[in-house]
């Protein structure tokens, strides 16, 4: 089976211009929910108490809801987790420091009127570590994009580097816009899966760039943005075999993989979706923009026939 | 041409091996077993199994085997019902110097075992347990510390005739205002000899006033040995808890981690941590005979009875404390100076010292006893095997020593063992007060959740699993076959891998390893799709093939490098699951590179090579 019977040869860097202006506004929409809707952080970075119930039969949140109120637990955010008996209840963190035994006195109120709920999960998490998090998660976002652009300056060329990071900084942007455009809650999962889509993107990239490489080198001469186009489209067919095969396993995880990867899956899905059209969109026209040529690709080992050099020995 | 030379069958073939030799004891299972722990943490022997045999034949339960494994005994159950009985029996009759805990042994076969094959440890998101994440109150120990100094220095000055006239504790600092510019002057240079651990300055504001501060070497110091003494004391607590591997430990400079898998009732255990033990220095009561007090139970007036650990011998100890837990600043086993043997050397806060130098003027050549005071939560199991956690108070007397001179702040325990004095050490540290600890951070799984878990991520496993070979199969043919071999191959070896590191098995763990599942093919997929255009090219199937593995090699490469740097970056950053997820990724890639690279073209080799073709089956 194929996708394409011959080489397709779609003018992809034609439309570099359309491509930008749907990643811009992406982004800037993105970027927009961001300021104003925030993500919703999940306890992992704010803080806070999540317990779990299982009730025997469908509960009913409202009960629940005048249950937690009845003690004291006015903030508290009740909803269904997965199924209509499972019960997720969200409490912000306080000030004193008995919070961590928040989770028996919710348990303990959802009790009293004699229903059984099943403990499944208690989660607390200290403002302090949270805080820690957030820190951590940026740091290790932006220290994984500054090695990366590193280790594609010493493969390729700078030109390149920042193609590969503009793209990846728009597939983290977008991704960050999606969970909080529909406020999808942002937990420590959600993070990695956001760090993975970094890996994957620039995977896909990465053999992009390698094609792009490959056709400068061969090429006697030529129009950069031709070879660009060339590379995308002989490279087509792979990325989307590659994308079409992690979706499959990701897809599997979303539908049976349970509530608690959710979050992680759906990042995944979106980052790999926008990171496959910003391989081809993105990444290759910002390298194109910078004025890549095929004099910045070839191999520094060159007999000296190289028209840029300047010594001649 | 695509030959395969021996070399390569035999790499292929050895790394299959291993594999699948490593991967193998997570299919086995686990048989619900008893775990017994001398308290003493003595190493129990062959004559401990018989005893437990015996006392189990007794009570009509059969288990499956009885072994010591490392120092400990295991004895496997044919049942859940078997288990719970099994261990209440033992309970009972065995008492309280052995630790019961109920857990679940791998089947693994012995030869498996003998070659270090072991399954991986599931995490508490899918076996279901507590993990509690305490820290230790970094800024409480420094208040303390200053406070104790606030008693100290004045006092050290006033026995120097060195006039202050005021002292107090401002923002973390020690502030003392002295009569005039002389007296400042001698006074801080006598601080400085005696108080090396302190930073002696001037202050900037006021005249004539010196502020005291901890420096920073004795700050982590002192931090350090809060953590230490909190891990001492929760460890053993943990350990009377009956629970099979528990997990505490050191988390950076001032978390403790506390793992309890199967755990449910995390109220009892936050009692449980809350609870601190203290100790006392008491006089031992010359006069009045022990014997006949634990015989009787009744004590001569102004003394009480206690017993010694280990030995059981009783004590009468006066009820006047020289010196609590309180004001102990350190205990830590060392070697005597003088005798070379082992000892424990202890440092008390001043008040502590002064009564100790009072008593022991008065005392030398009588004996003393450290009395060991604690709240204990001992674990019964219920019919429903719910476990029911009951606290006992325990009193014992930890050490009985000659007082050989008169001391004060700083003095040694001598004529122990090794063993002893470290033994002596740990429990005065665990004694002494100990710092505040609060808990940052708790994660308790159900059981039924926790079995959830691992029913989700081996269903979505295999789903995934599945729908990539289908695809793989259809879209590529027999190469896509190919493919699928190797996958399997990625899988198993990220399986063997992970058990020989004795890694824990998590929720995105098994995300992790479906992710690479879905992505490892990426290396097939470049190889194949340059095989399909250098057929288009015009290249004969064999050079096809050559050609194919060839120019993908490099392309490869670098996508999973910097995919391996994210992985990294991942774990270097990352905490509890998330470094799951980025370990199993790391493995993931680089195994990939292995069975898709090297794994497919041996196959490949074997299926197509020197062999006259006109087509390929991609």
């Amino acid at each position: 089976m194929k996708f394409f019977s011959q080489t397709p040869n779609f003018d992809f860097m034609a439309q570099r211009k359309i491509a930008l202006s749907i990643s811009v506004i992406l982004i800037i929409a993105s970027l927009f929910s961001l300021a104003t809707r925030q993500l919703n952080f999940g306890i992992d970075f704010t803080g806070g108490v999540i317990v779990e119930v299982g009730y025997p039969e469908a509960a009913d949140l409202d009960t629940i809801r005048g249950q937690l109120s009845d003690n004291g637990f006015n903030d508290a955010i009740v909803q269904y987790f997965g199924a209509r008996n499972d019960v997720m209840i969200r409490l912000a963190p306080r000030e004193e420091d008995s919070s961590a035994d928040l989770s028996g006195e919710v348990l303990t109120a959802l009790r009293a009127d004699g229903a059984q709920p099943d403990l499944r999960r208690v989660e607390f998490v200290g403002p302090q570590v949270g805080e820690e998090l957030t820190v951590d998660g940026s740091l290790a976002t932006i220290i994984a994009l500054l090695l990366i652009f590193a280790y594609v300056w010493f493969r390729f060329h700078w030109k390149f580097s920042a193609g590969a990071v503009a793209a990846l900084a728009h597939d983290v942007v977008i991704t960050l816009g999606f969970f909080s455009f529909l406020h999808l809650e942002f937990d420590l999962t959600v993070l990695a899966a956001v760090l993975a889509v970094i890996g994957y993107s620039l995977n896909d990239t990465i053999v992009v760039f390698d094609r792009c490489r490959e056709n400068f080198r061969r090429a006697a001469a030529g129009d950069a943005k031709a070879t660009i186009n060339r590379s995308v489209n002989e490279n087509l067919s792979r990325t989307l075999v590659t994308s079409l095969t992690t979706l499959l396993a990701l897809i599997a995880l979303r539908l049976i993989g349970g509530e608690v990867m959710a979050g992680f899956s759906t990042a995944l899905i979106v980052g790999v979706v926008v990171g496959t059209y910003s391989s081809v969109y993105v990444a290759s026209p910002v390298s194109i923009a910078l004025g890549v040529s095929r004099d910045d690709v070839m191999p520094p080992t060159d007999d000296g026939d190289r028209p840029s050099d300047g010594a001649v020995v | 041409m695509n030959q395969n030379s021996l070399w390569r069958w035999l790499l292929l073939a050895a790394v299959v091996l291993v594999g699948v030799l490593y991967a193998l004891p997570n299919l086995f299972g686990e048989d619900p077993a008893i775990q017994i722990s001398a308290d003493s943490g003595e190493v129990l022997d062959d004559g401990f199994v018989s005893r437990v045999e015996a006392i189990l034949s007794r009570a009509d339960i059969e288990p499956v085997s009885v072994d010591i494994v490392d120092g400990q005994l295991l004895a496997r159950m044919p049942g859940d019902t078997a288990q719970l009985t099994a261990a209440e029996t033992l309970r009972e009759v065995l008492g309280r110097d052995y630790v019961v805990a109920l857990s679940l042994a791998p089947r693994t076969p012995a030869w498996l075992v003998g070659l270090g094959a072991e399954p991986m440890s599931l995490g508490l998101d899918l076996r279901g347990g507590v993990h509690f994440l305490l820290e230790v109150d970094a800024q409480s120990v420094r208040e303390t510390a200053m406070e104790r100094y606030m008693q100290e220095i004045p006092a050290f000055l006033r026995a120097r005739d060195l006039r202050y006239t005021s002292r107090k504790i401002e923002d973390g600092q020690l502030v003392i205002a002295l009569r005039d510019a002389a007296t400042l002057d001698k006074a801080q240079a006598a601080l400085s000899g005696e108080y090396r651990e302190l930073s002696i300055g001037e202050a900037s504001n006021q005249s004539d006033t010196l502020t005291v501060t901890l420096t920073e070497e004795e700050e982590q110091r002192i931090l350090d040995f809060a953590v230490k003494q909190n891990l001492t004391t929760l460890r053993g607590r943990v350990n009377q808890l009956g629970v099979a591997e528990p997990v505490v430990q050191r988390q950076g400079a001032s978390r403790i981690l506390v793992q309890l898998p199967g755990v449910q009732d995390t109220t009892r255990i936050k009692d449980l941590i809350g609870a601190t033990a203290t100790l006392e220095y008491r006089a031992v009561a010359l006069e009045g005979d022990p014997e006949r007090a634990a015989r009787t139970g009744i004590a001569p007036a102004g003394t009480q009875l206690f017993y010694e650990r280990g030995t059981d011998r009783p004590y009468l100890l006066k009820r006047d404390i020289i010196a609590t837990g309180n004001e102990l600043v350190d205990a830590a086993a060392t070697v005597d100076q003088e005798s070379g043997s082992p000892a424990v050397s202890v440092t008390l806060d001043g008040r502590a010292a002064k009564r100790m130098f009072e008593f022991t003027e008065k005392n030398v050549g009588n004996p003393m006893a450290v009395l060991y005071k604690e709240t204990i939560i001992t674990t019964t199991y219920d019919e429903n095997g719910e476990p029911q956690f009951e606290r006992e108070k325990v009193e014992e007397i930890i050490s009985v020593a000659t007082i050989r001179g008169v001391f004060g702040k700083r003095f040694q325990t001598t004529g122990l063992t090794s063993k002893e004095a470290h033994d002596l050490a740990l429990l005065l540290r665990a004694g002494a007060l100990a710092a505040p600890i609060a808990i940052v951070e708790e994660r308790t799984i159900g059981p039924s959740l926790g079995q959830d878990n691992v029913e989700q991520g081996r269903n979505a496993t295999i789903l995934g699993f599945a729908l990539v070979v289908l695809f793989m199969a259809i879209y590529y043919k027999a190469f896509g076959m190919i493919a699928n071999a190797a996958l399997l191959l990625n899988v198993v070896l990220i399986v063997a891998v992970l058990s020989m590191l004795q890694a824990t098995l998590t929720l995105p763990g098994i995300a992790g390893m479906l992710l690479t599942v879905g992505m490892a093919v990426d290396a097939n997929v470049l190889i194949f799709q340059r095989i399909r255009e250098e057929l288009k090219a015009g290249a004969k199937p064999q050079e096809a093939i050559a050609g194919g593995y060839d120019k993908a090699f490099s392309t490869i490469a670098d996508a999973n490098i910097t995919t391996l740097i994210a992985a990294v970056v991942l774990f270097i950053f990352g905490t509890g699951p998330v470094k799951g997820f980025a370990v199993t990724l790391s493995i993931g890639i680089v195994s990939s590179m292995f069975t898709a690279i090297f794994g497919t073209r041996v196959l490949v080799n074997a299926l197509f090579g020197g062999r006259r073709l006109s087509k390929l089956p991609i």
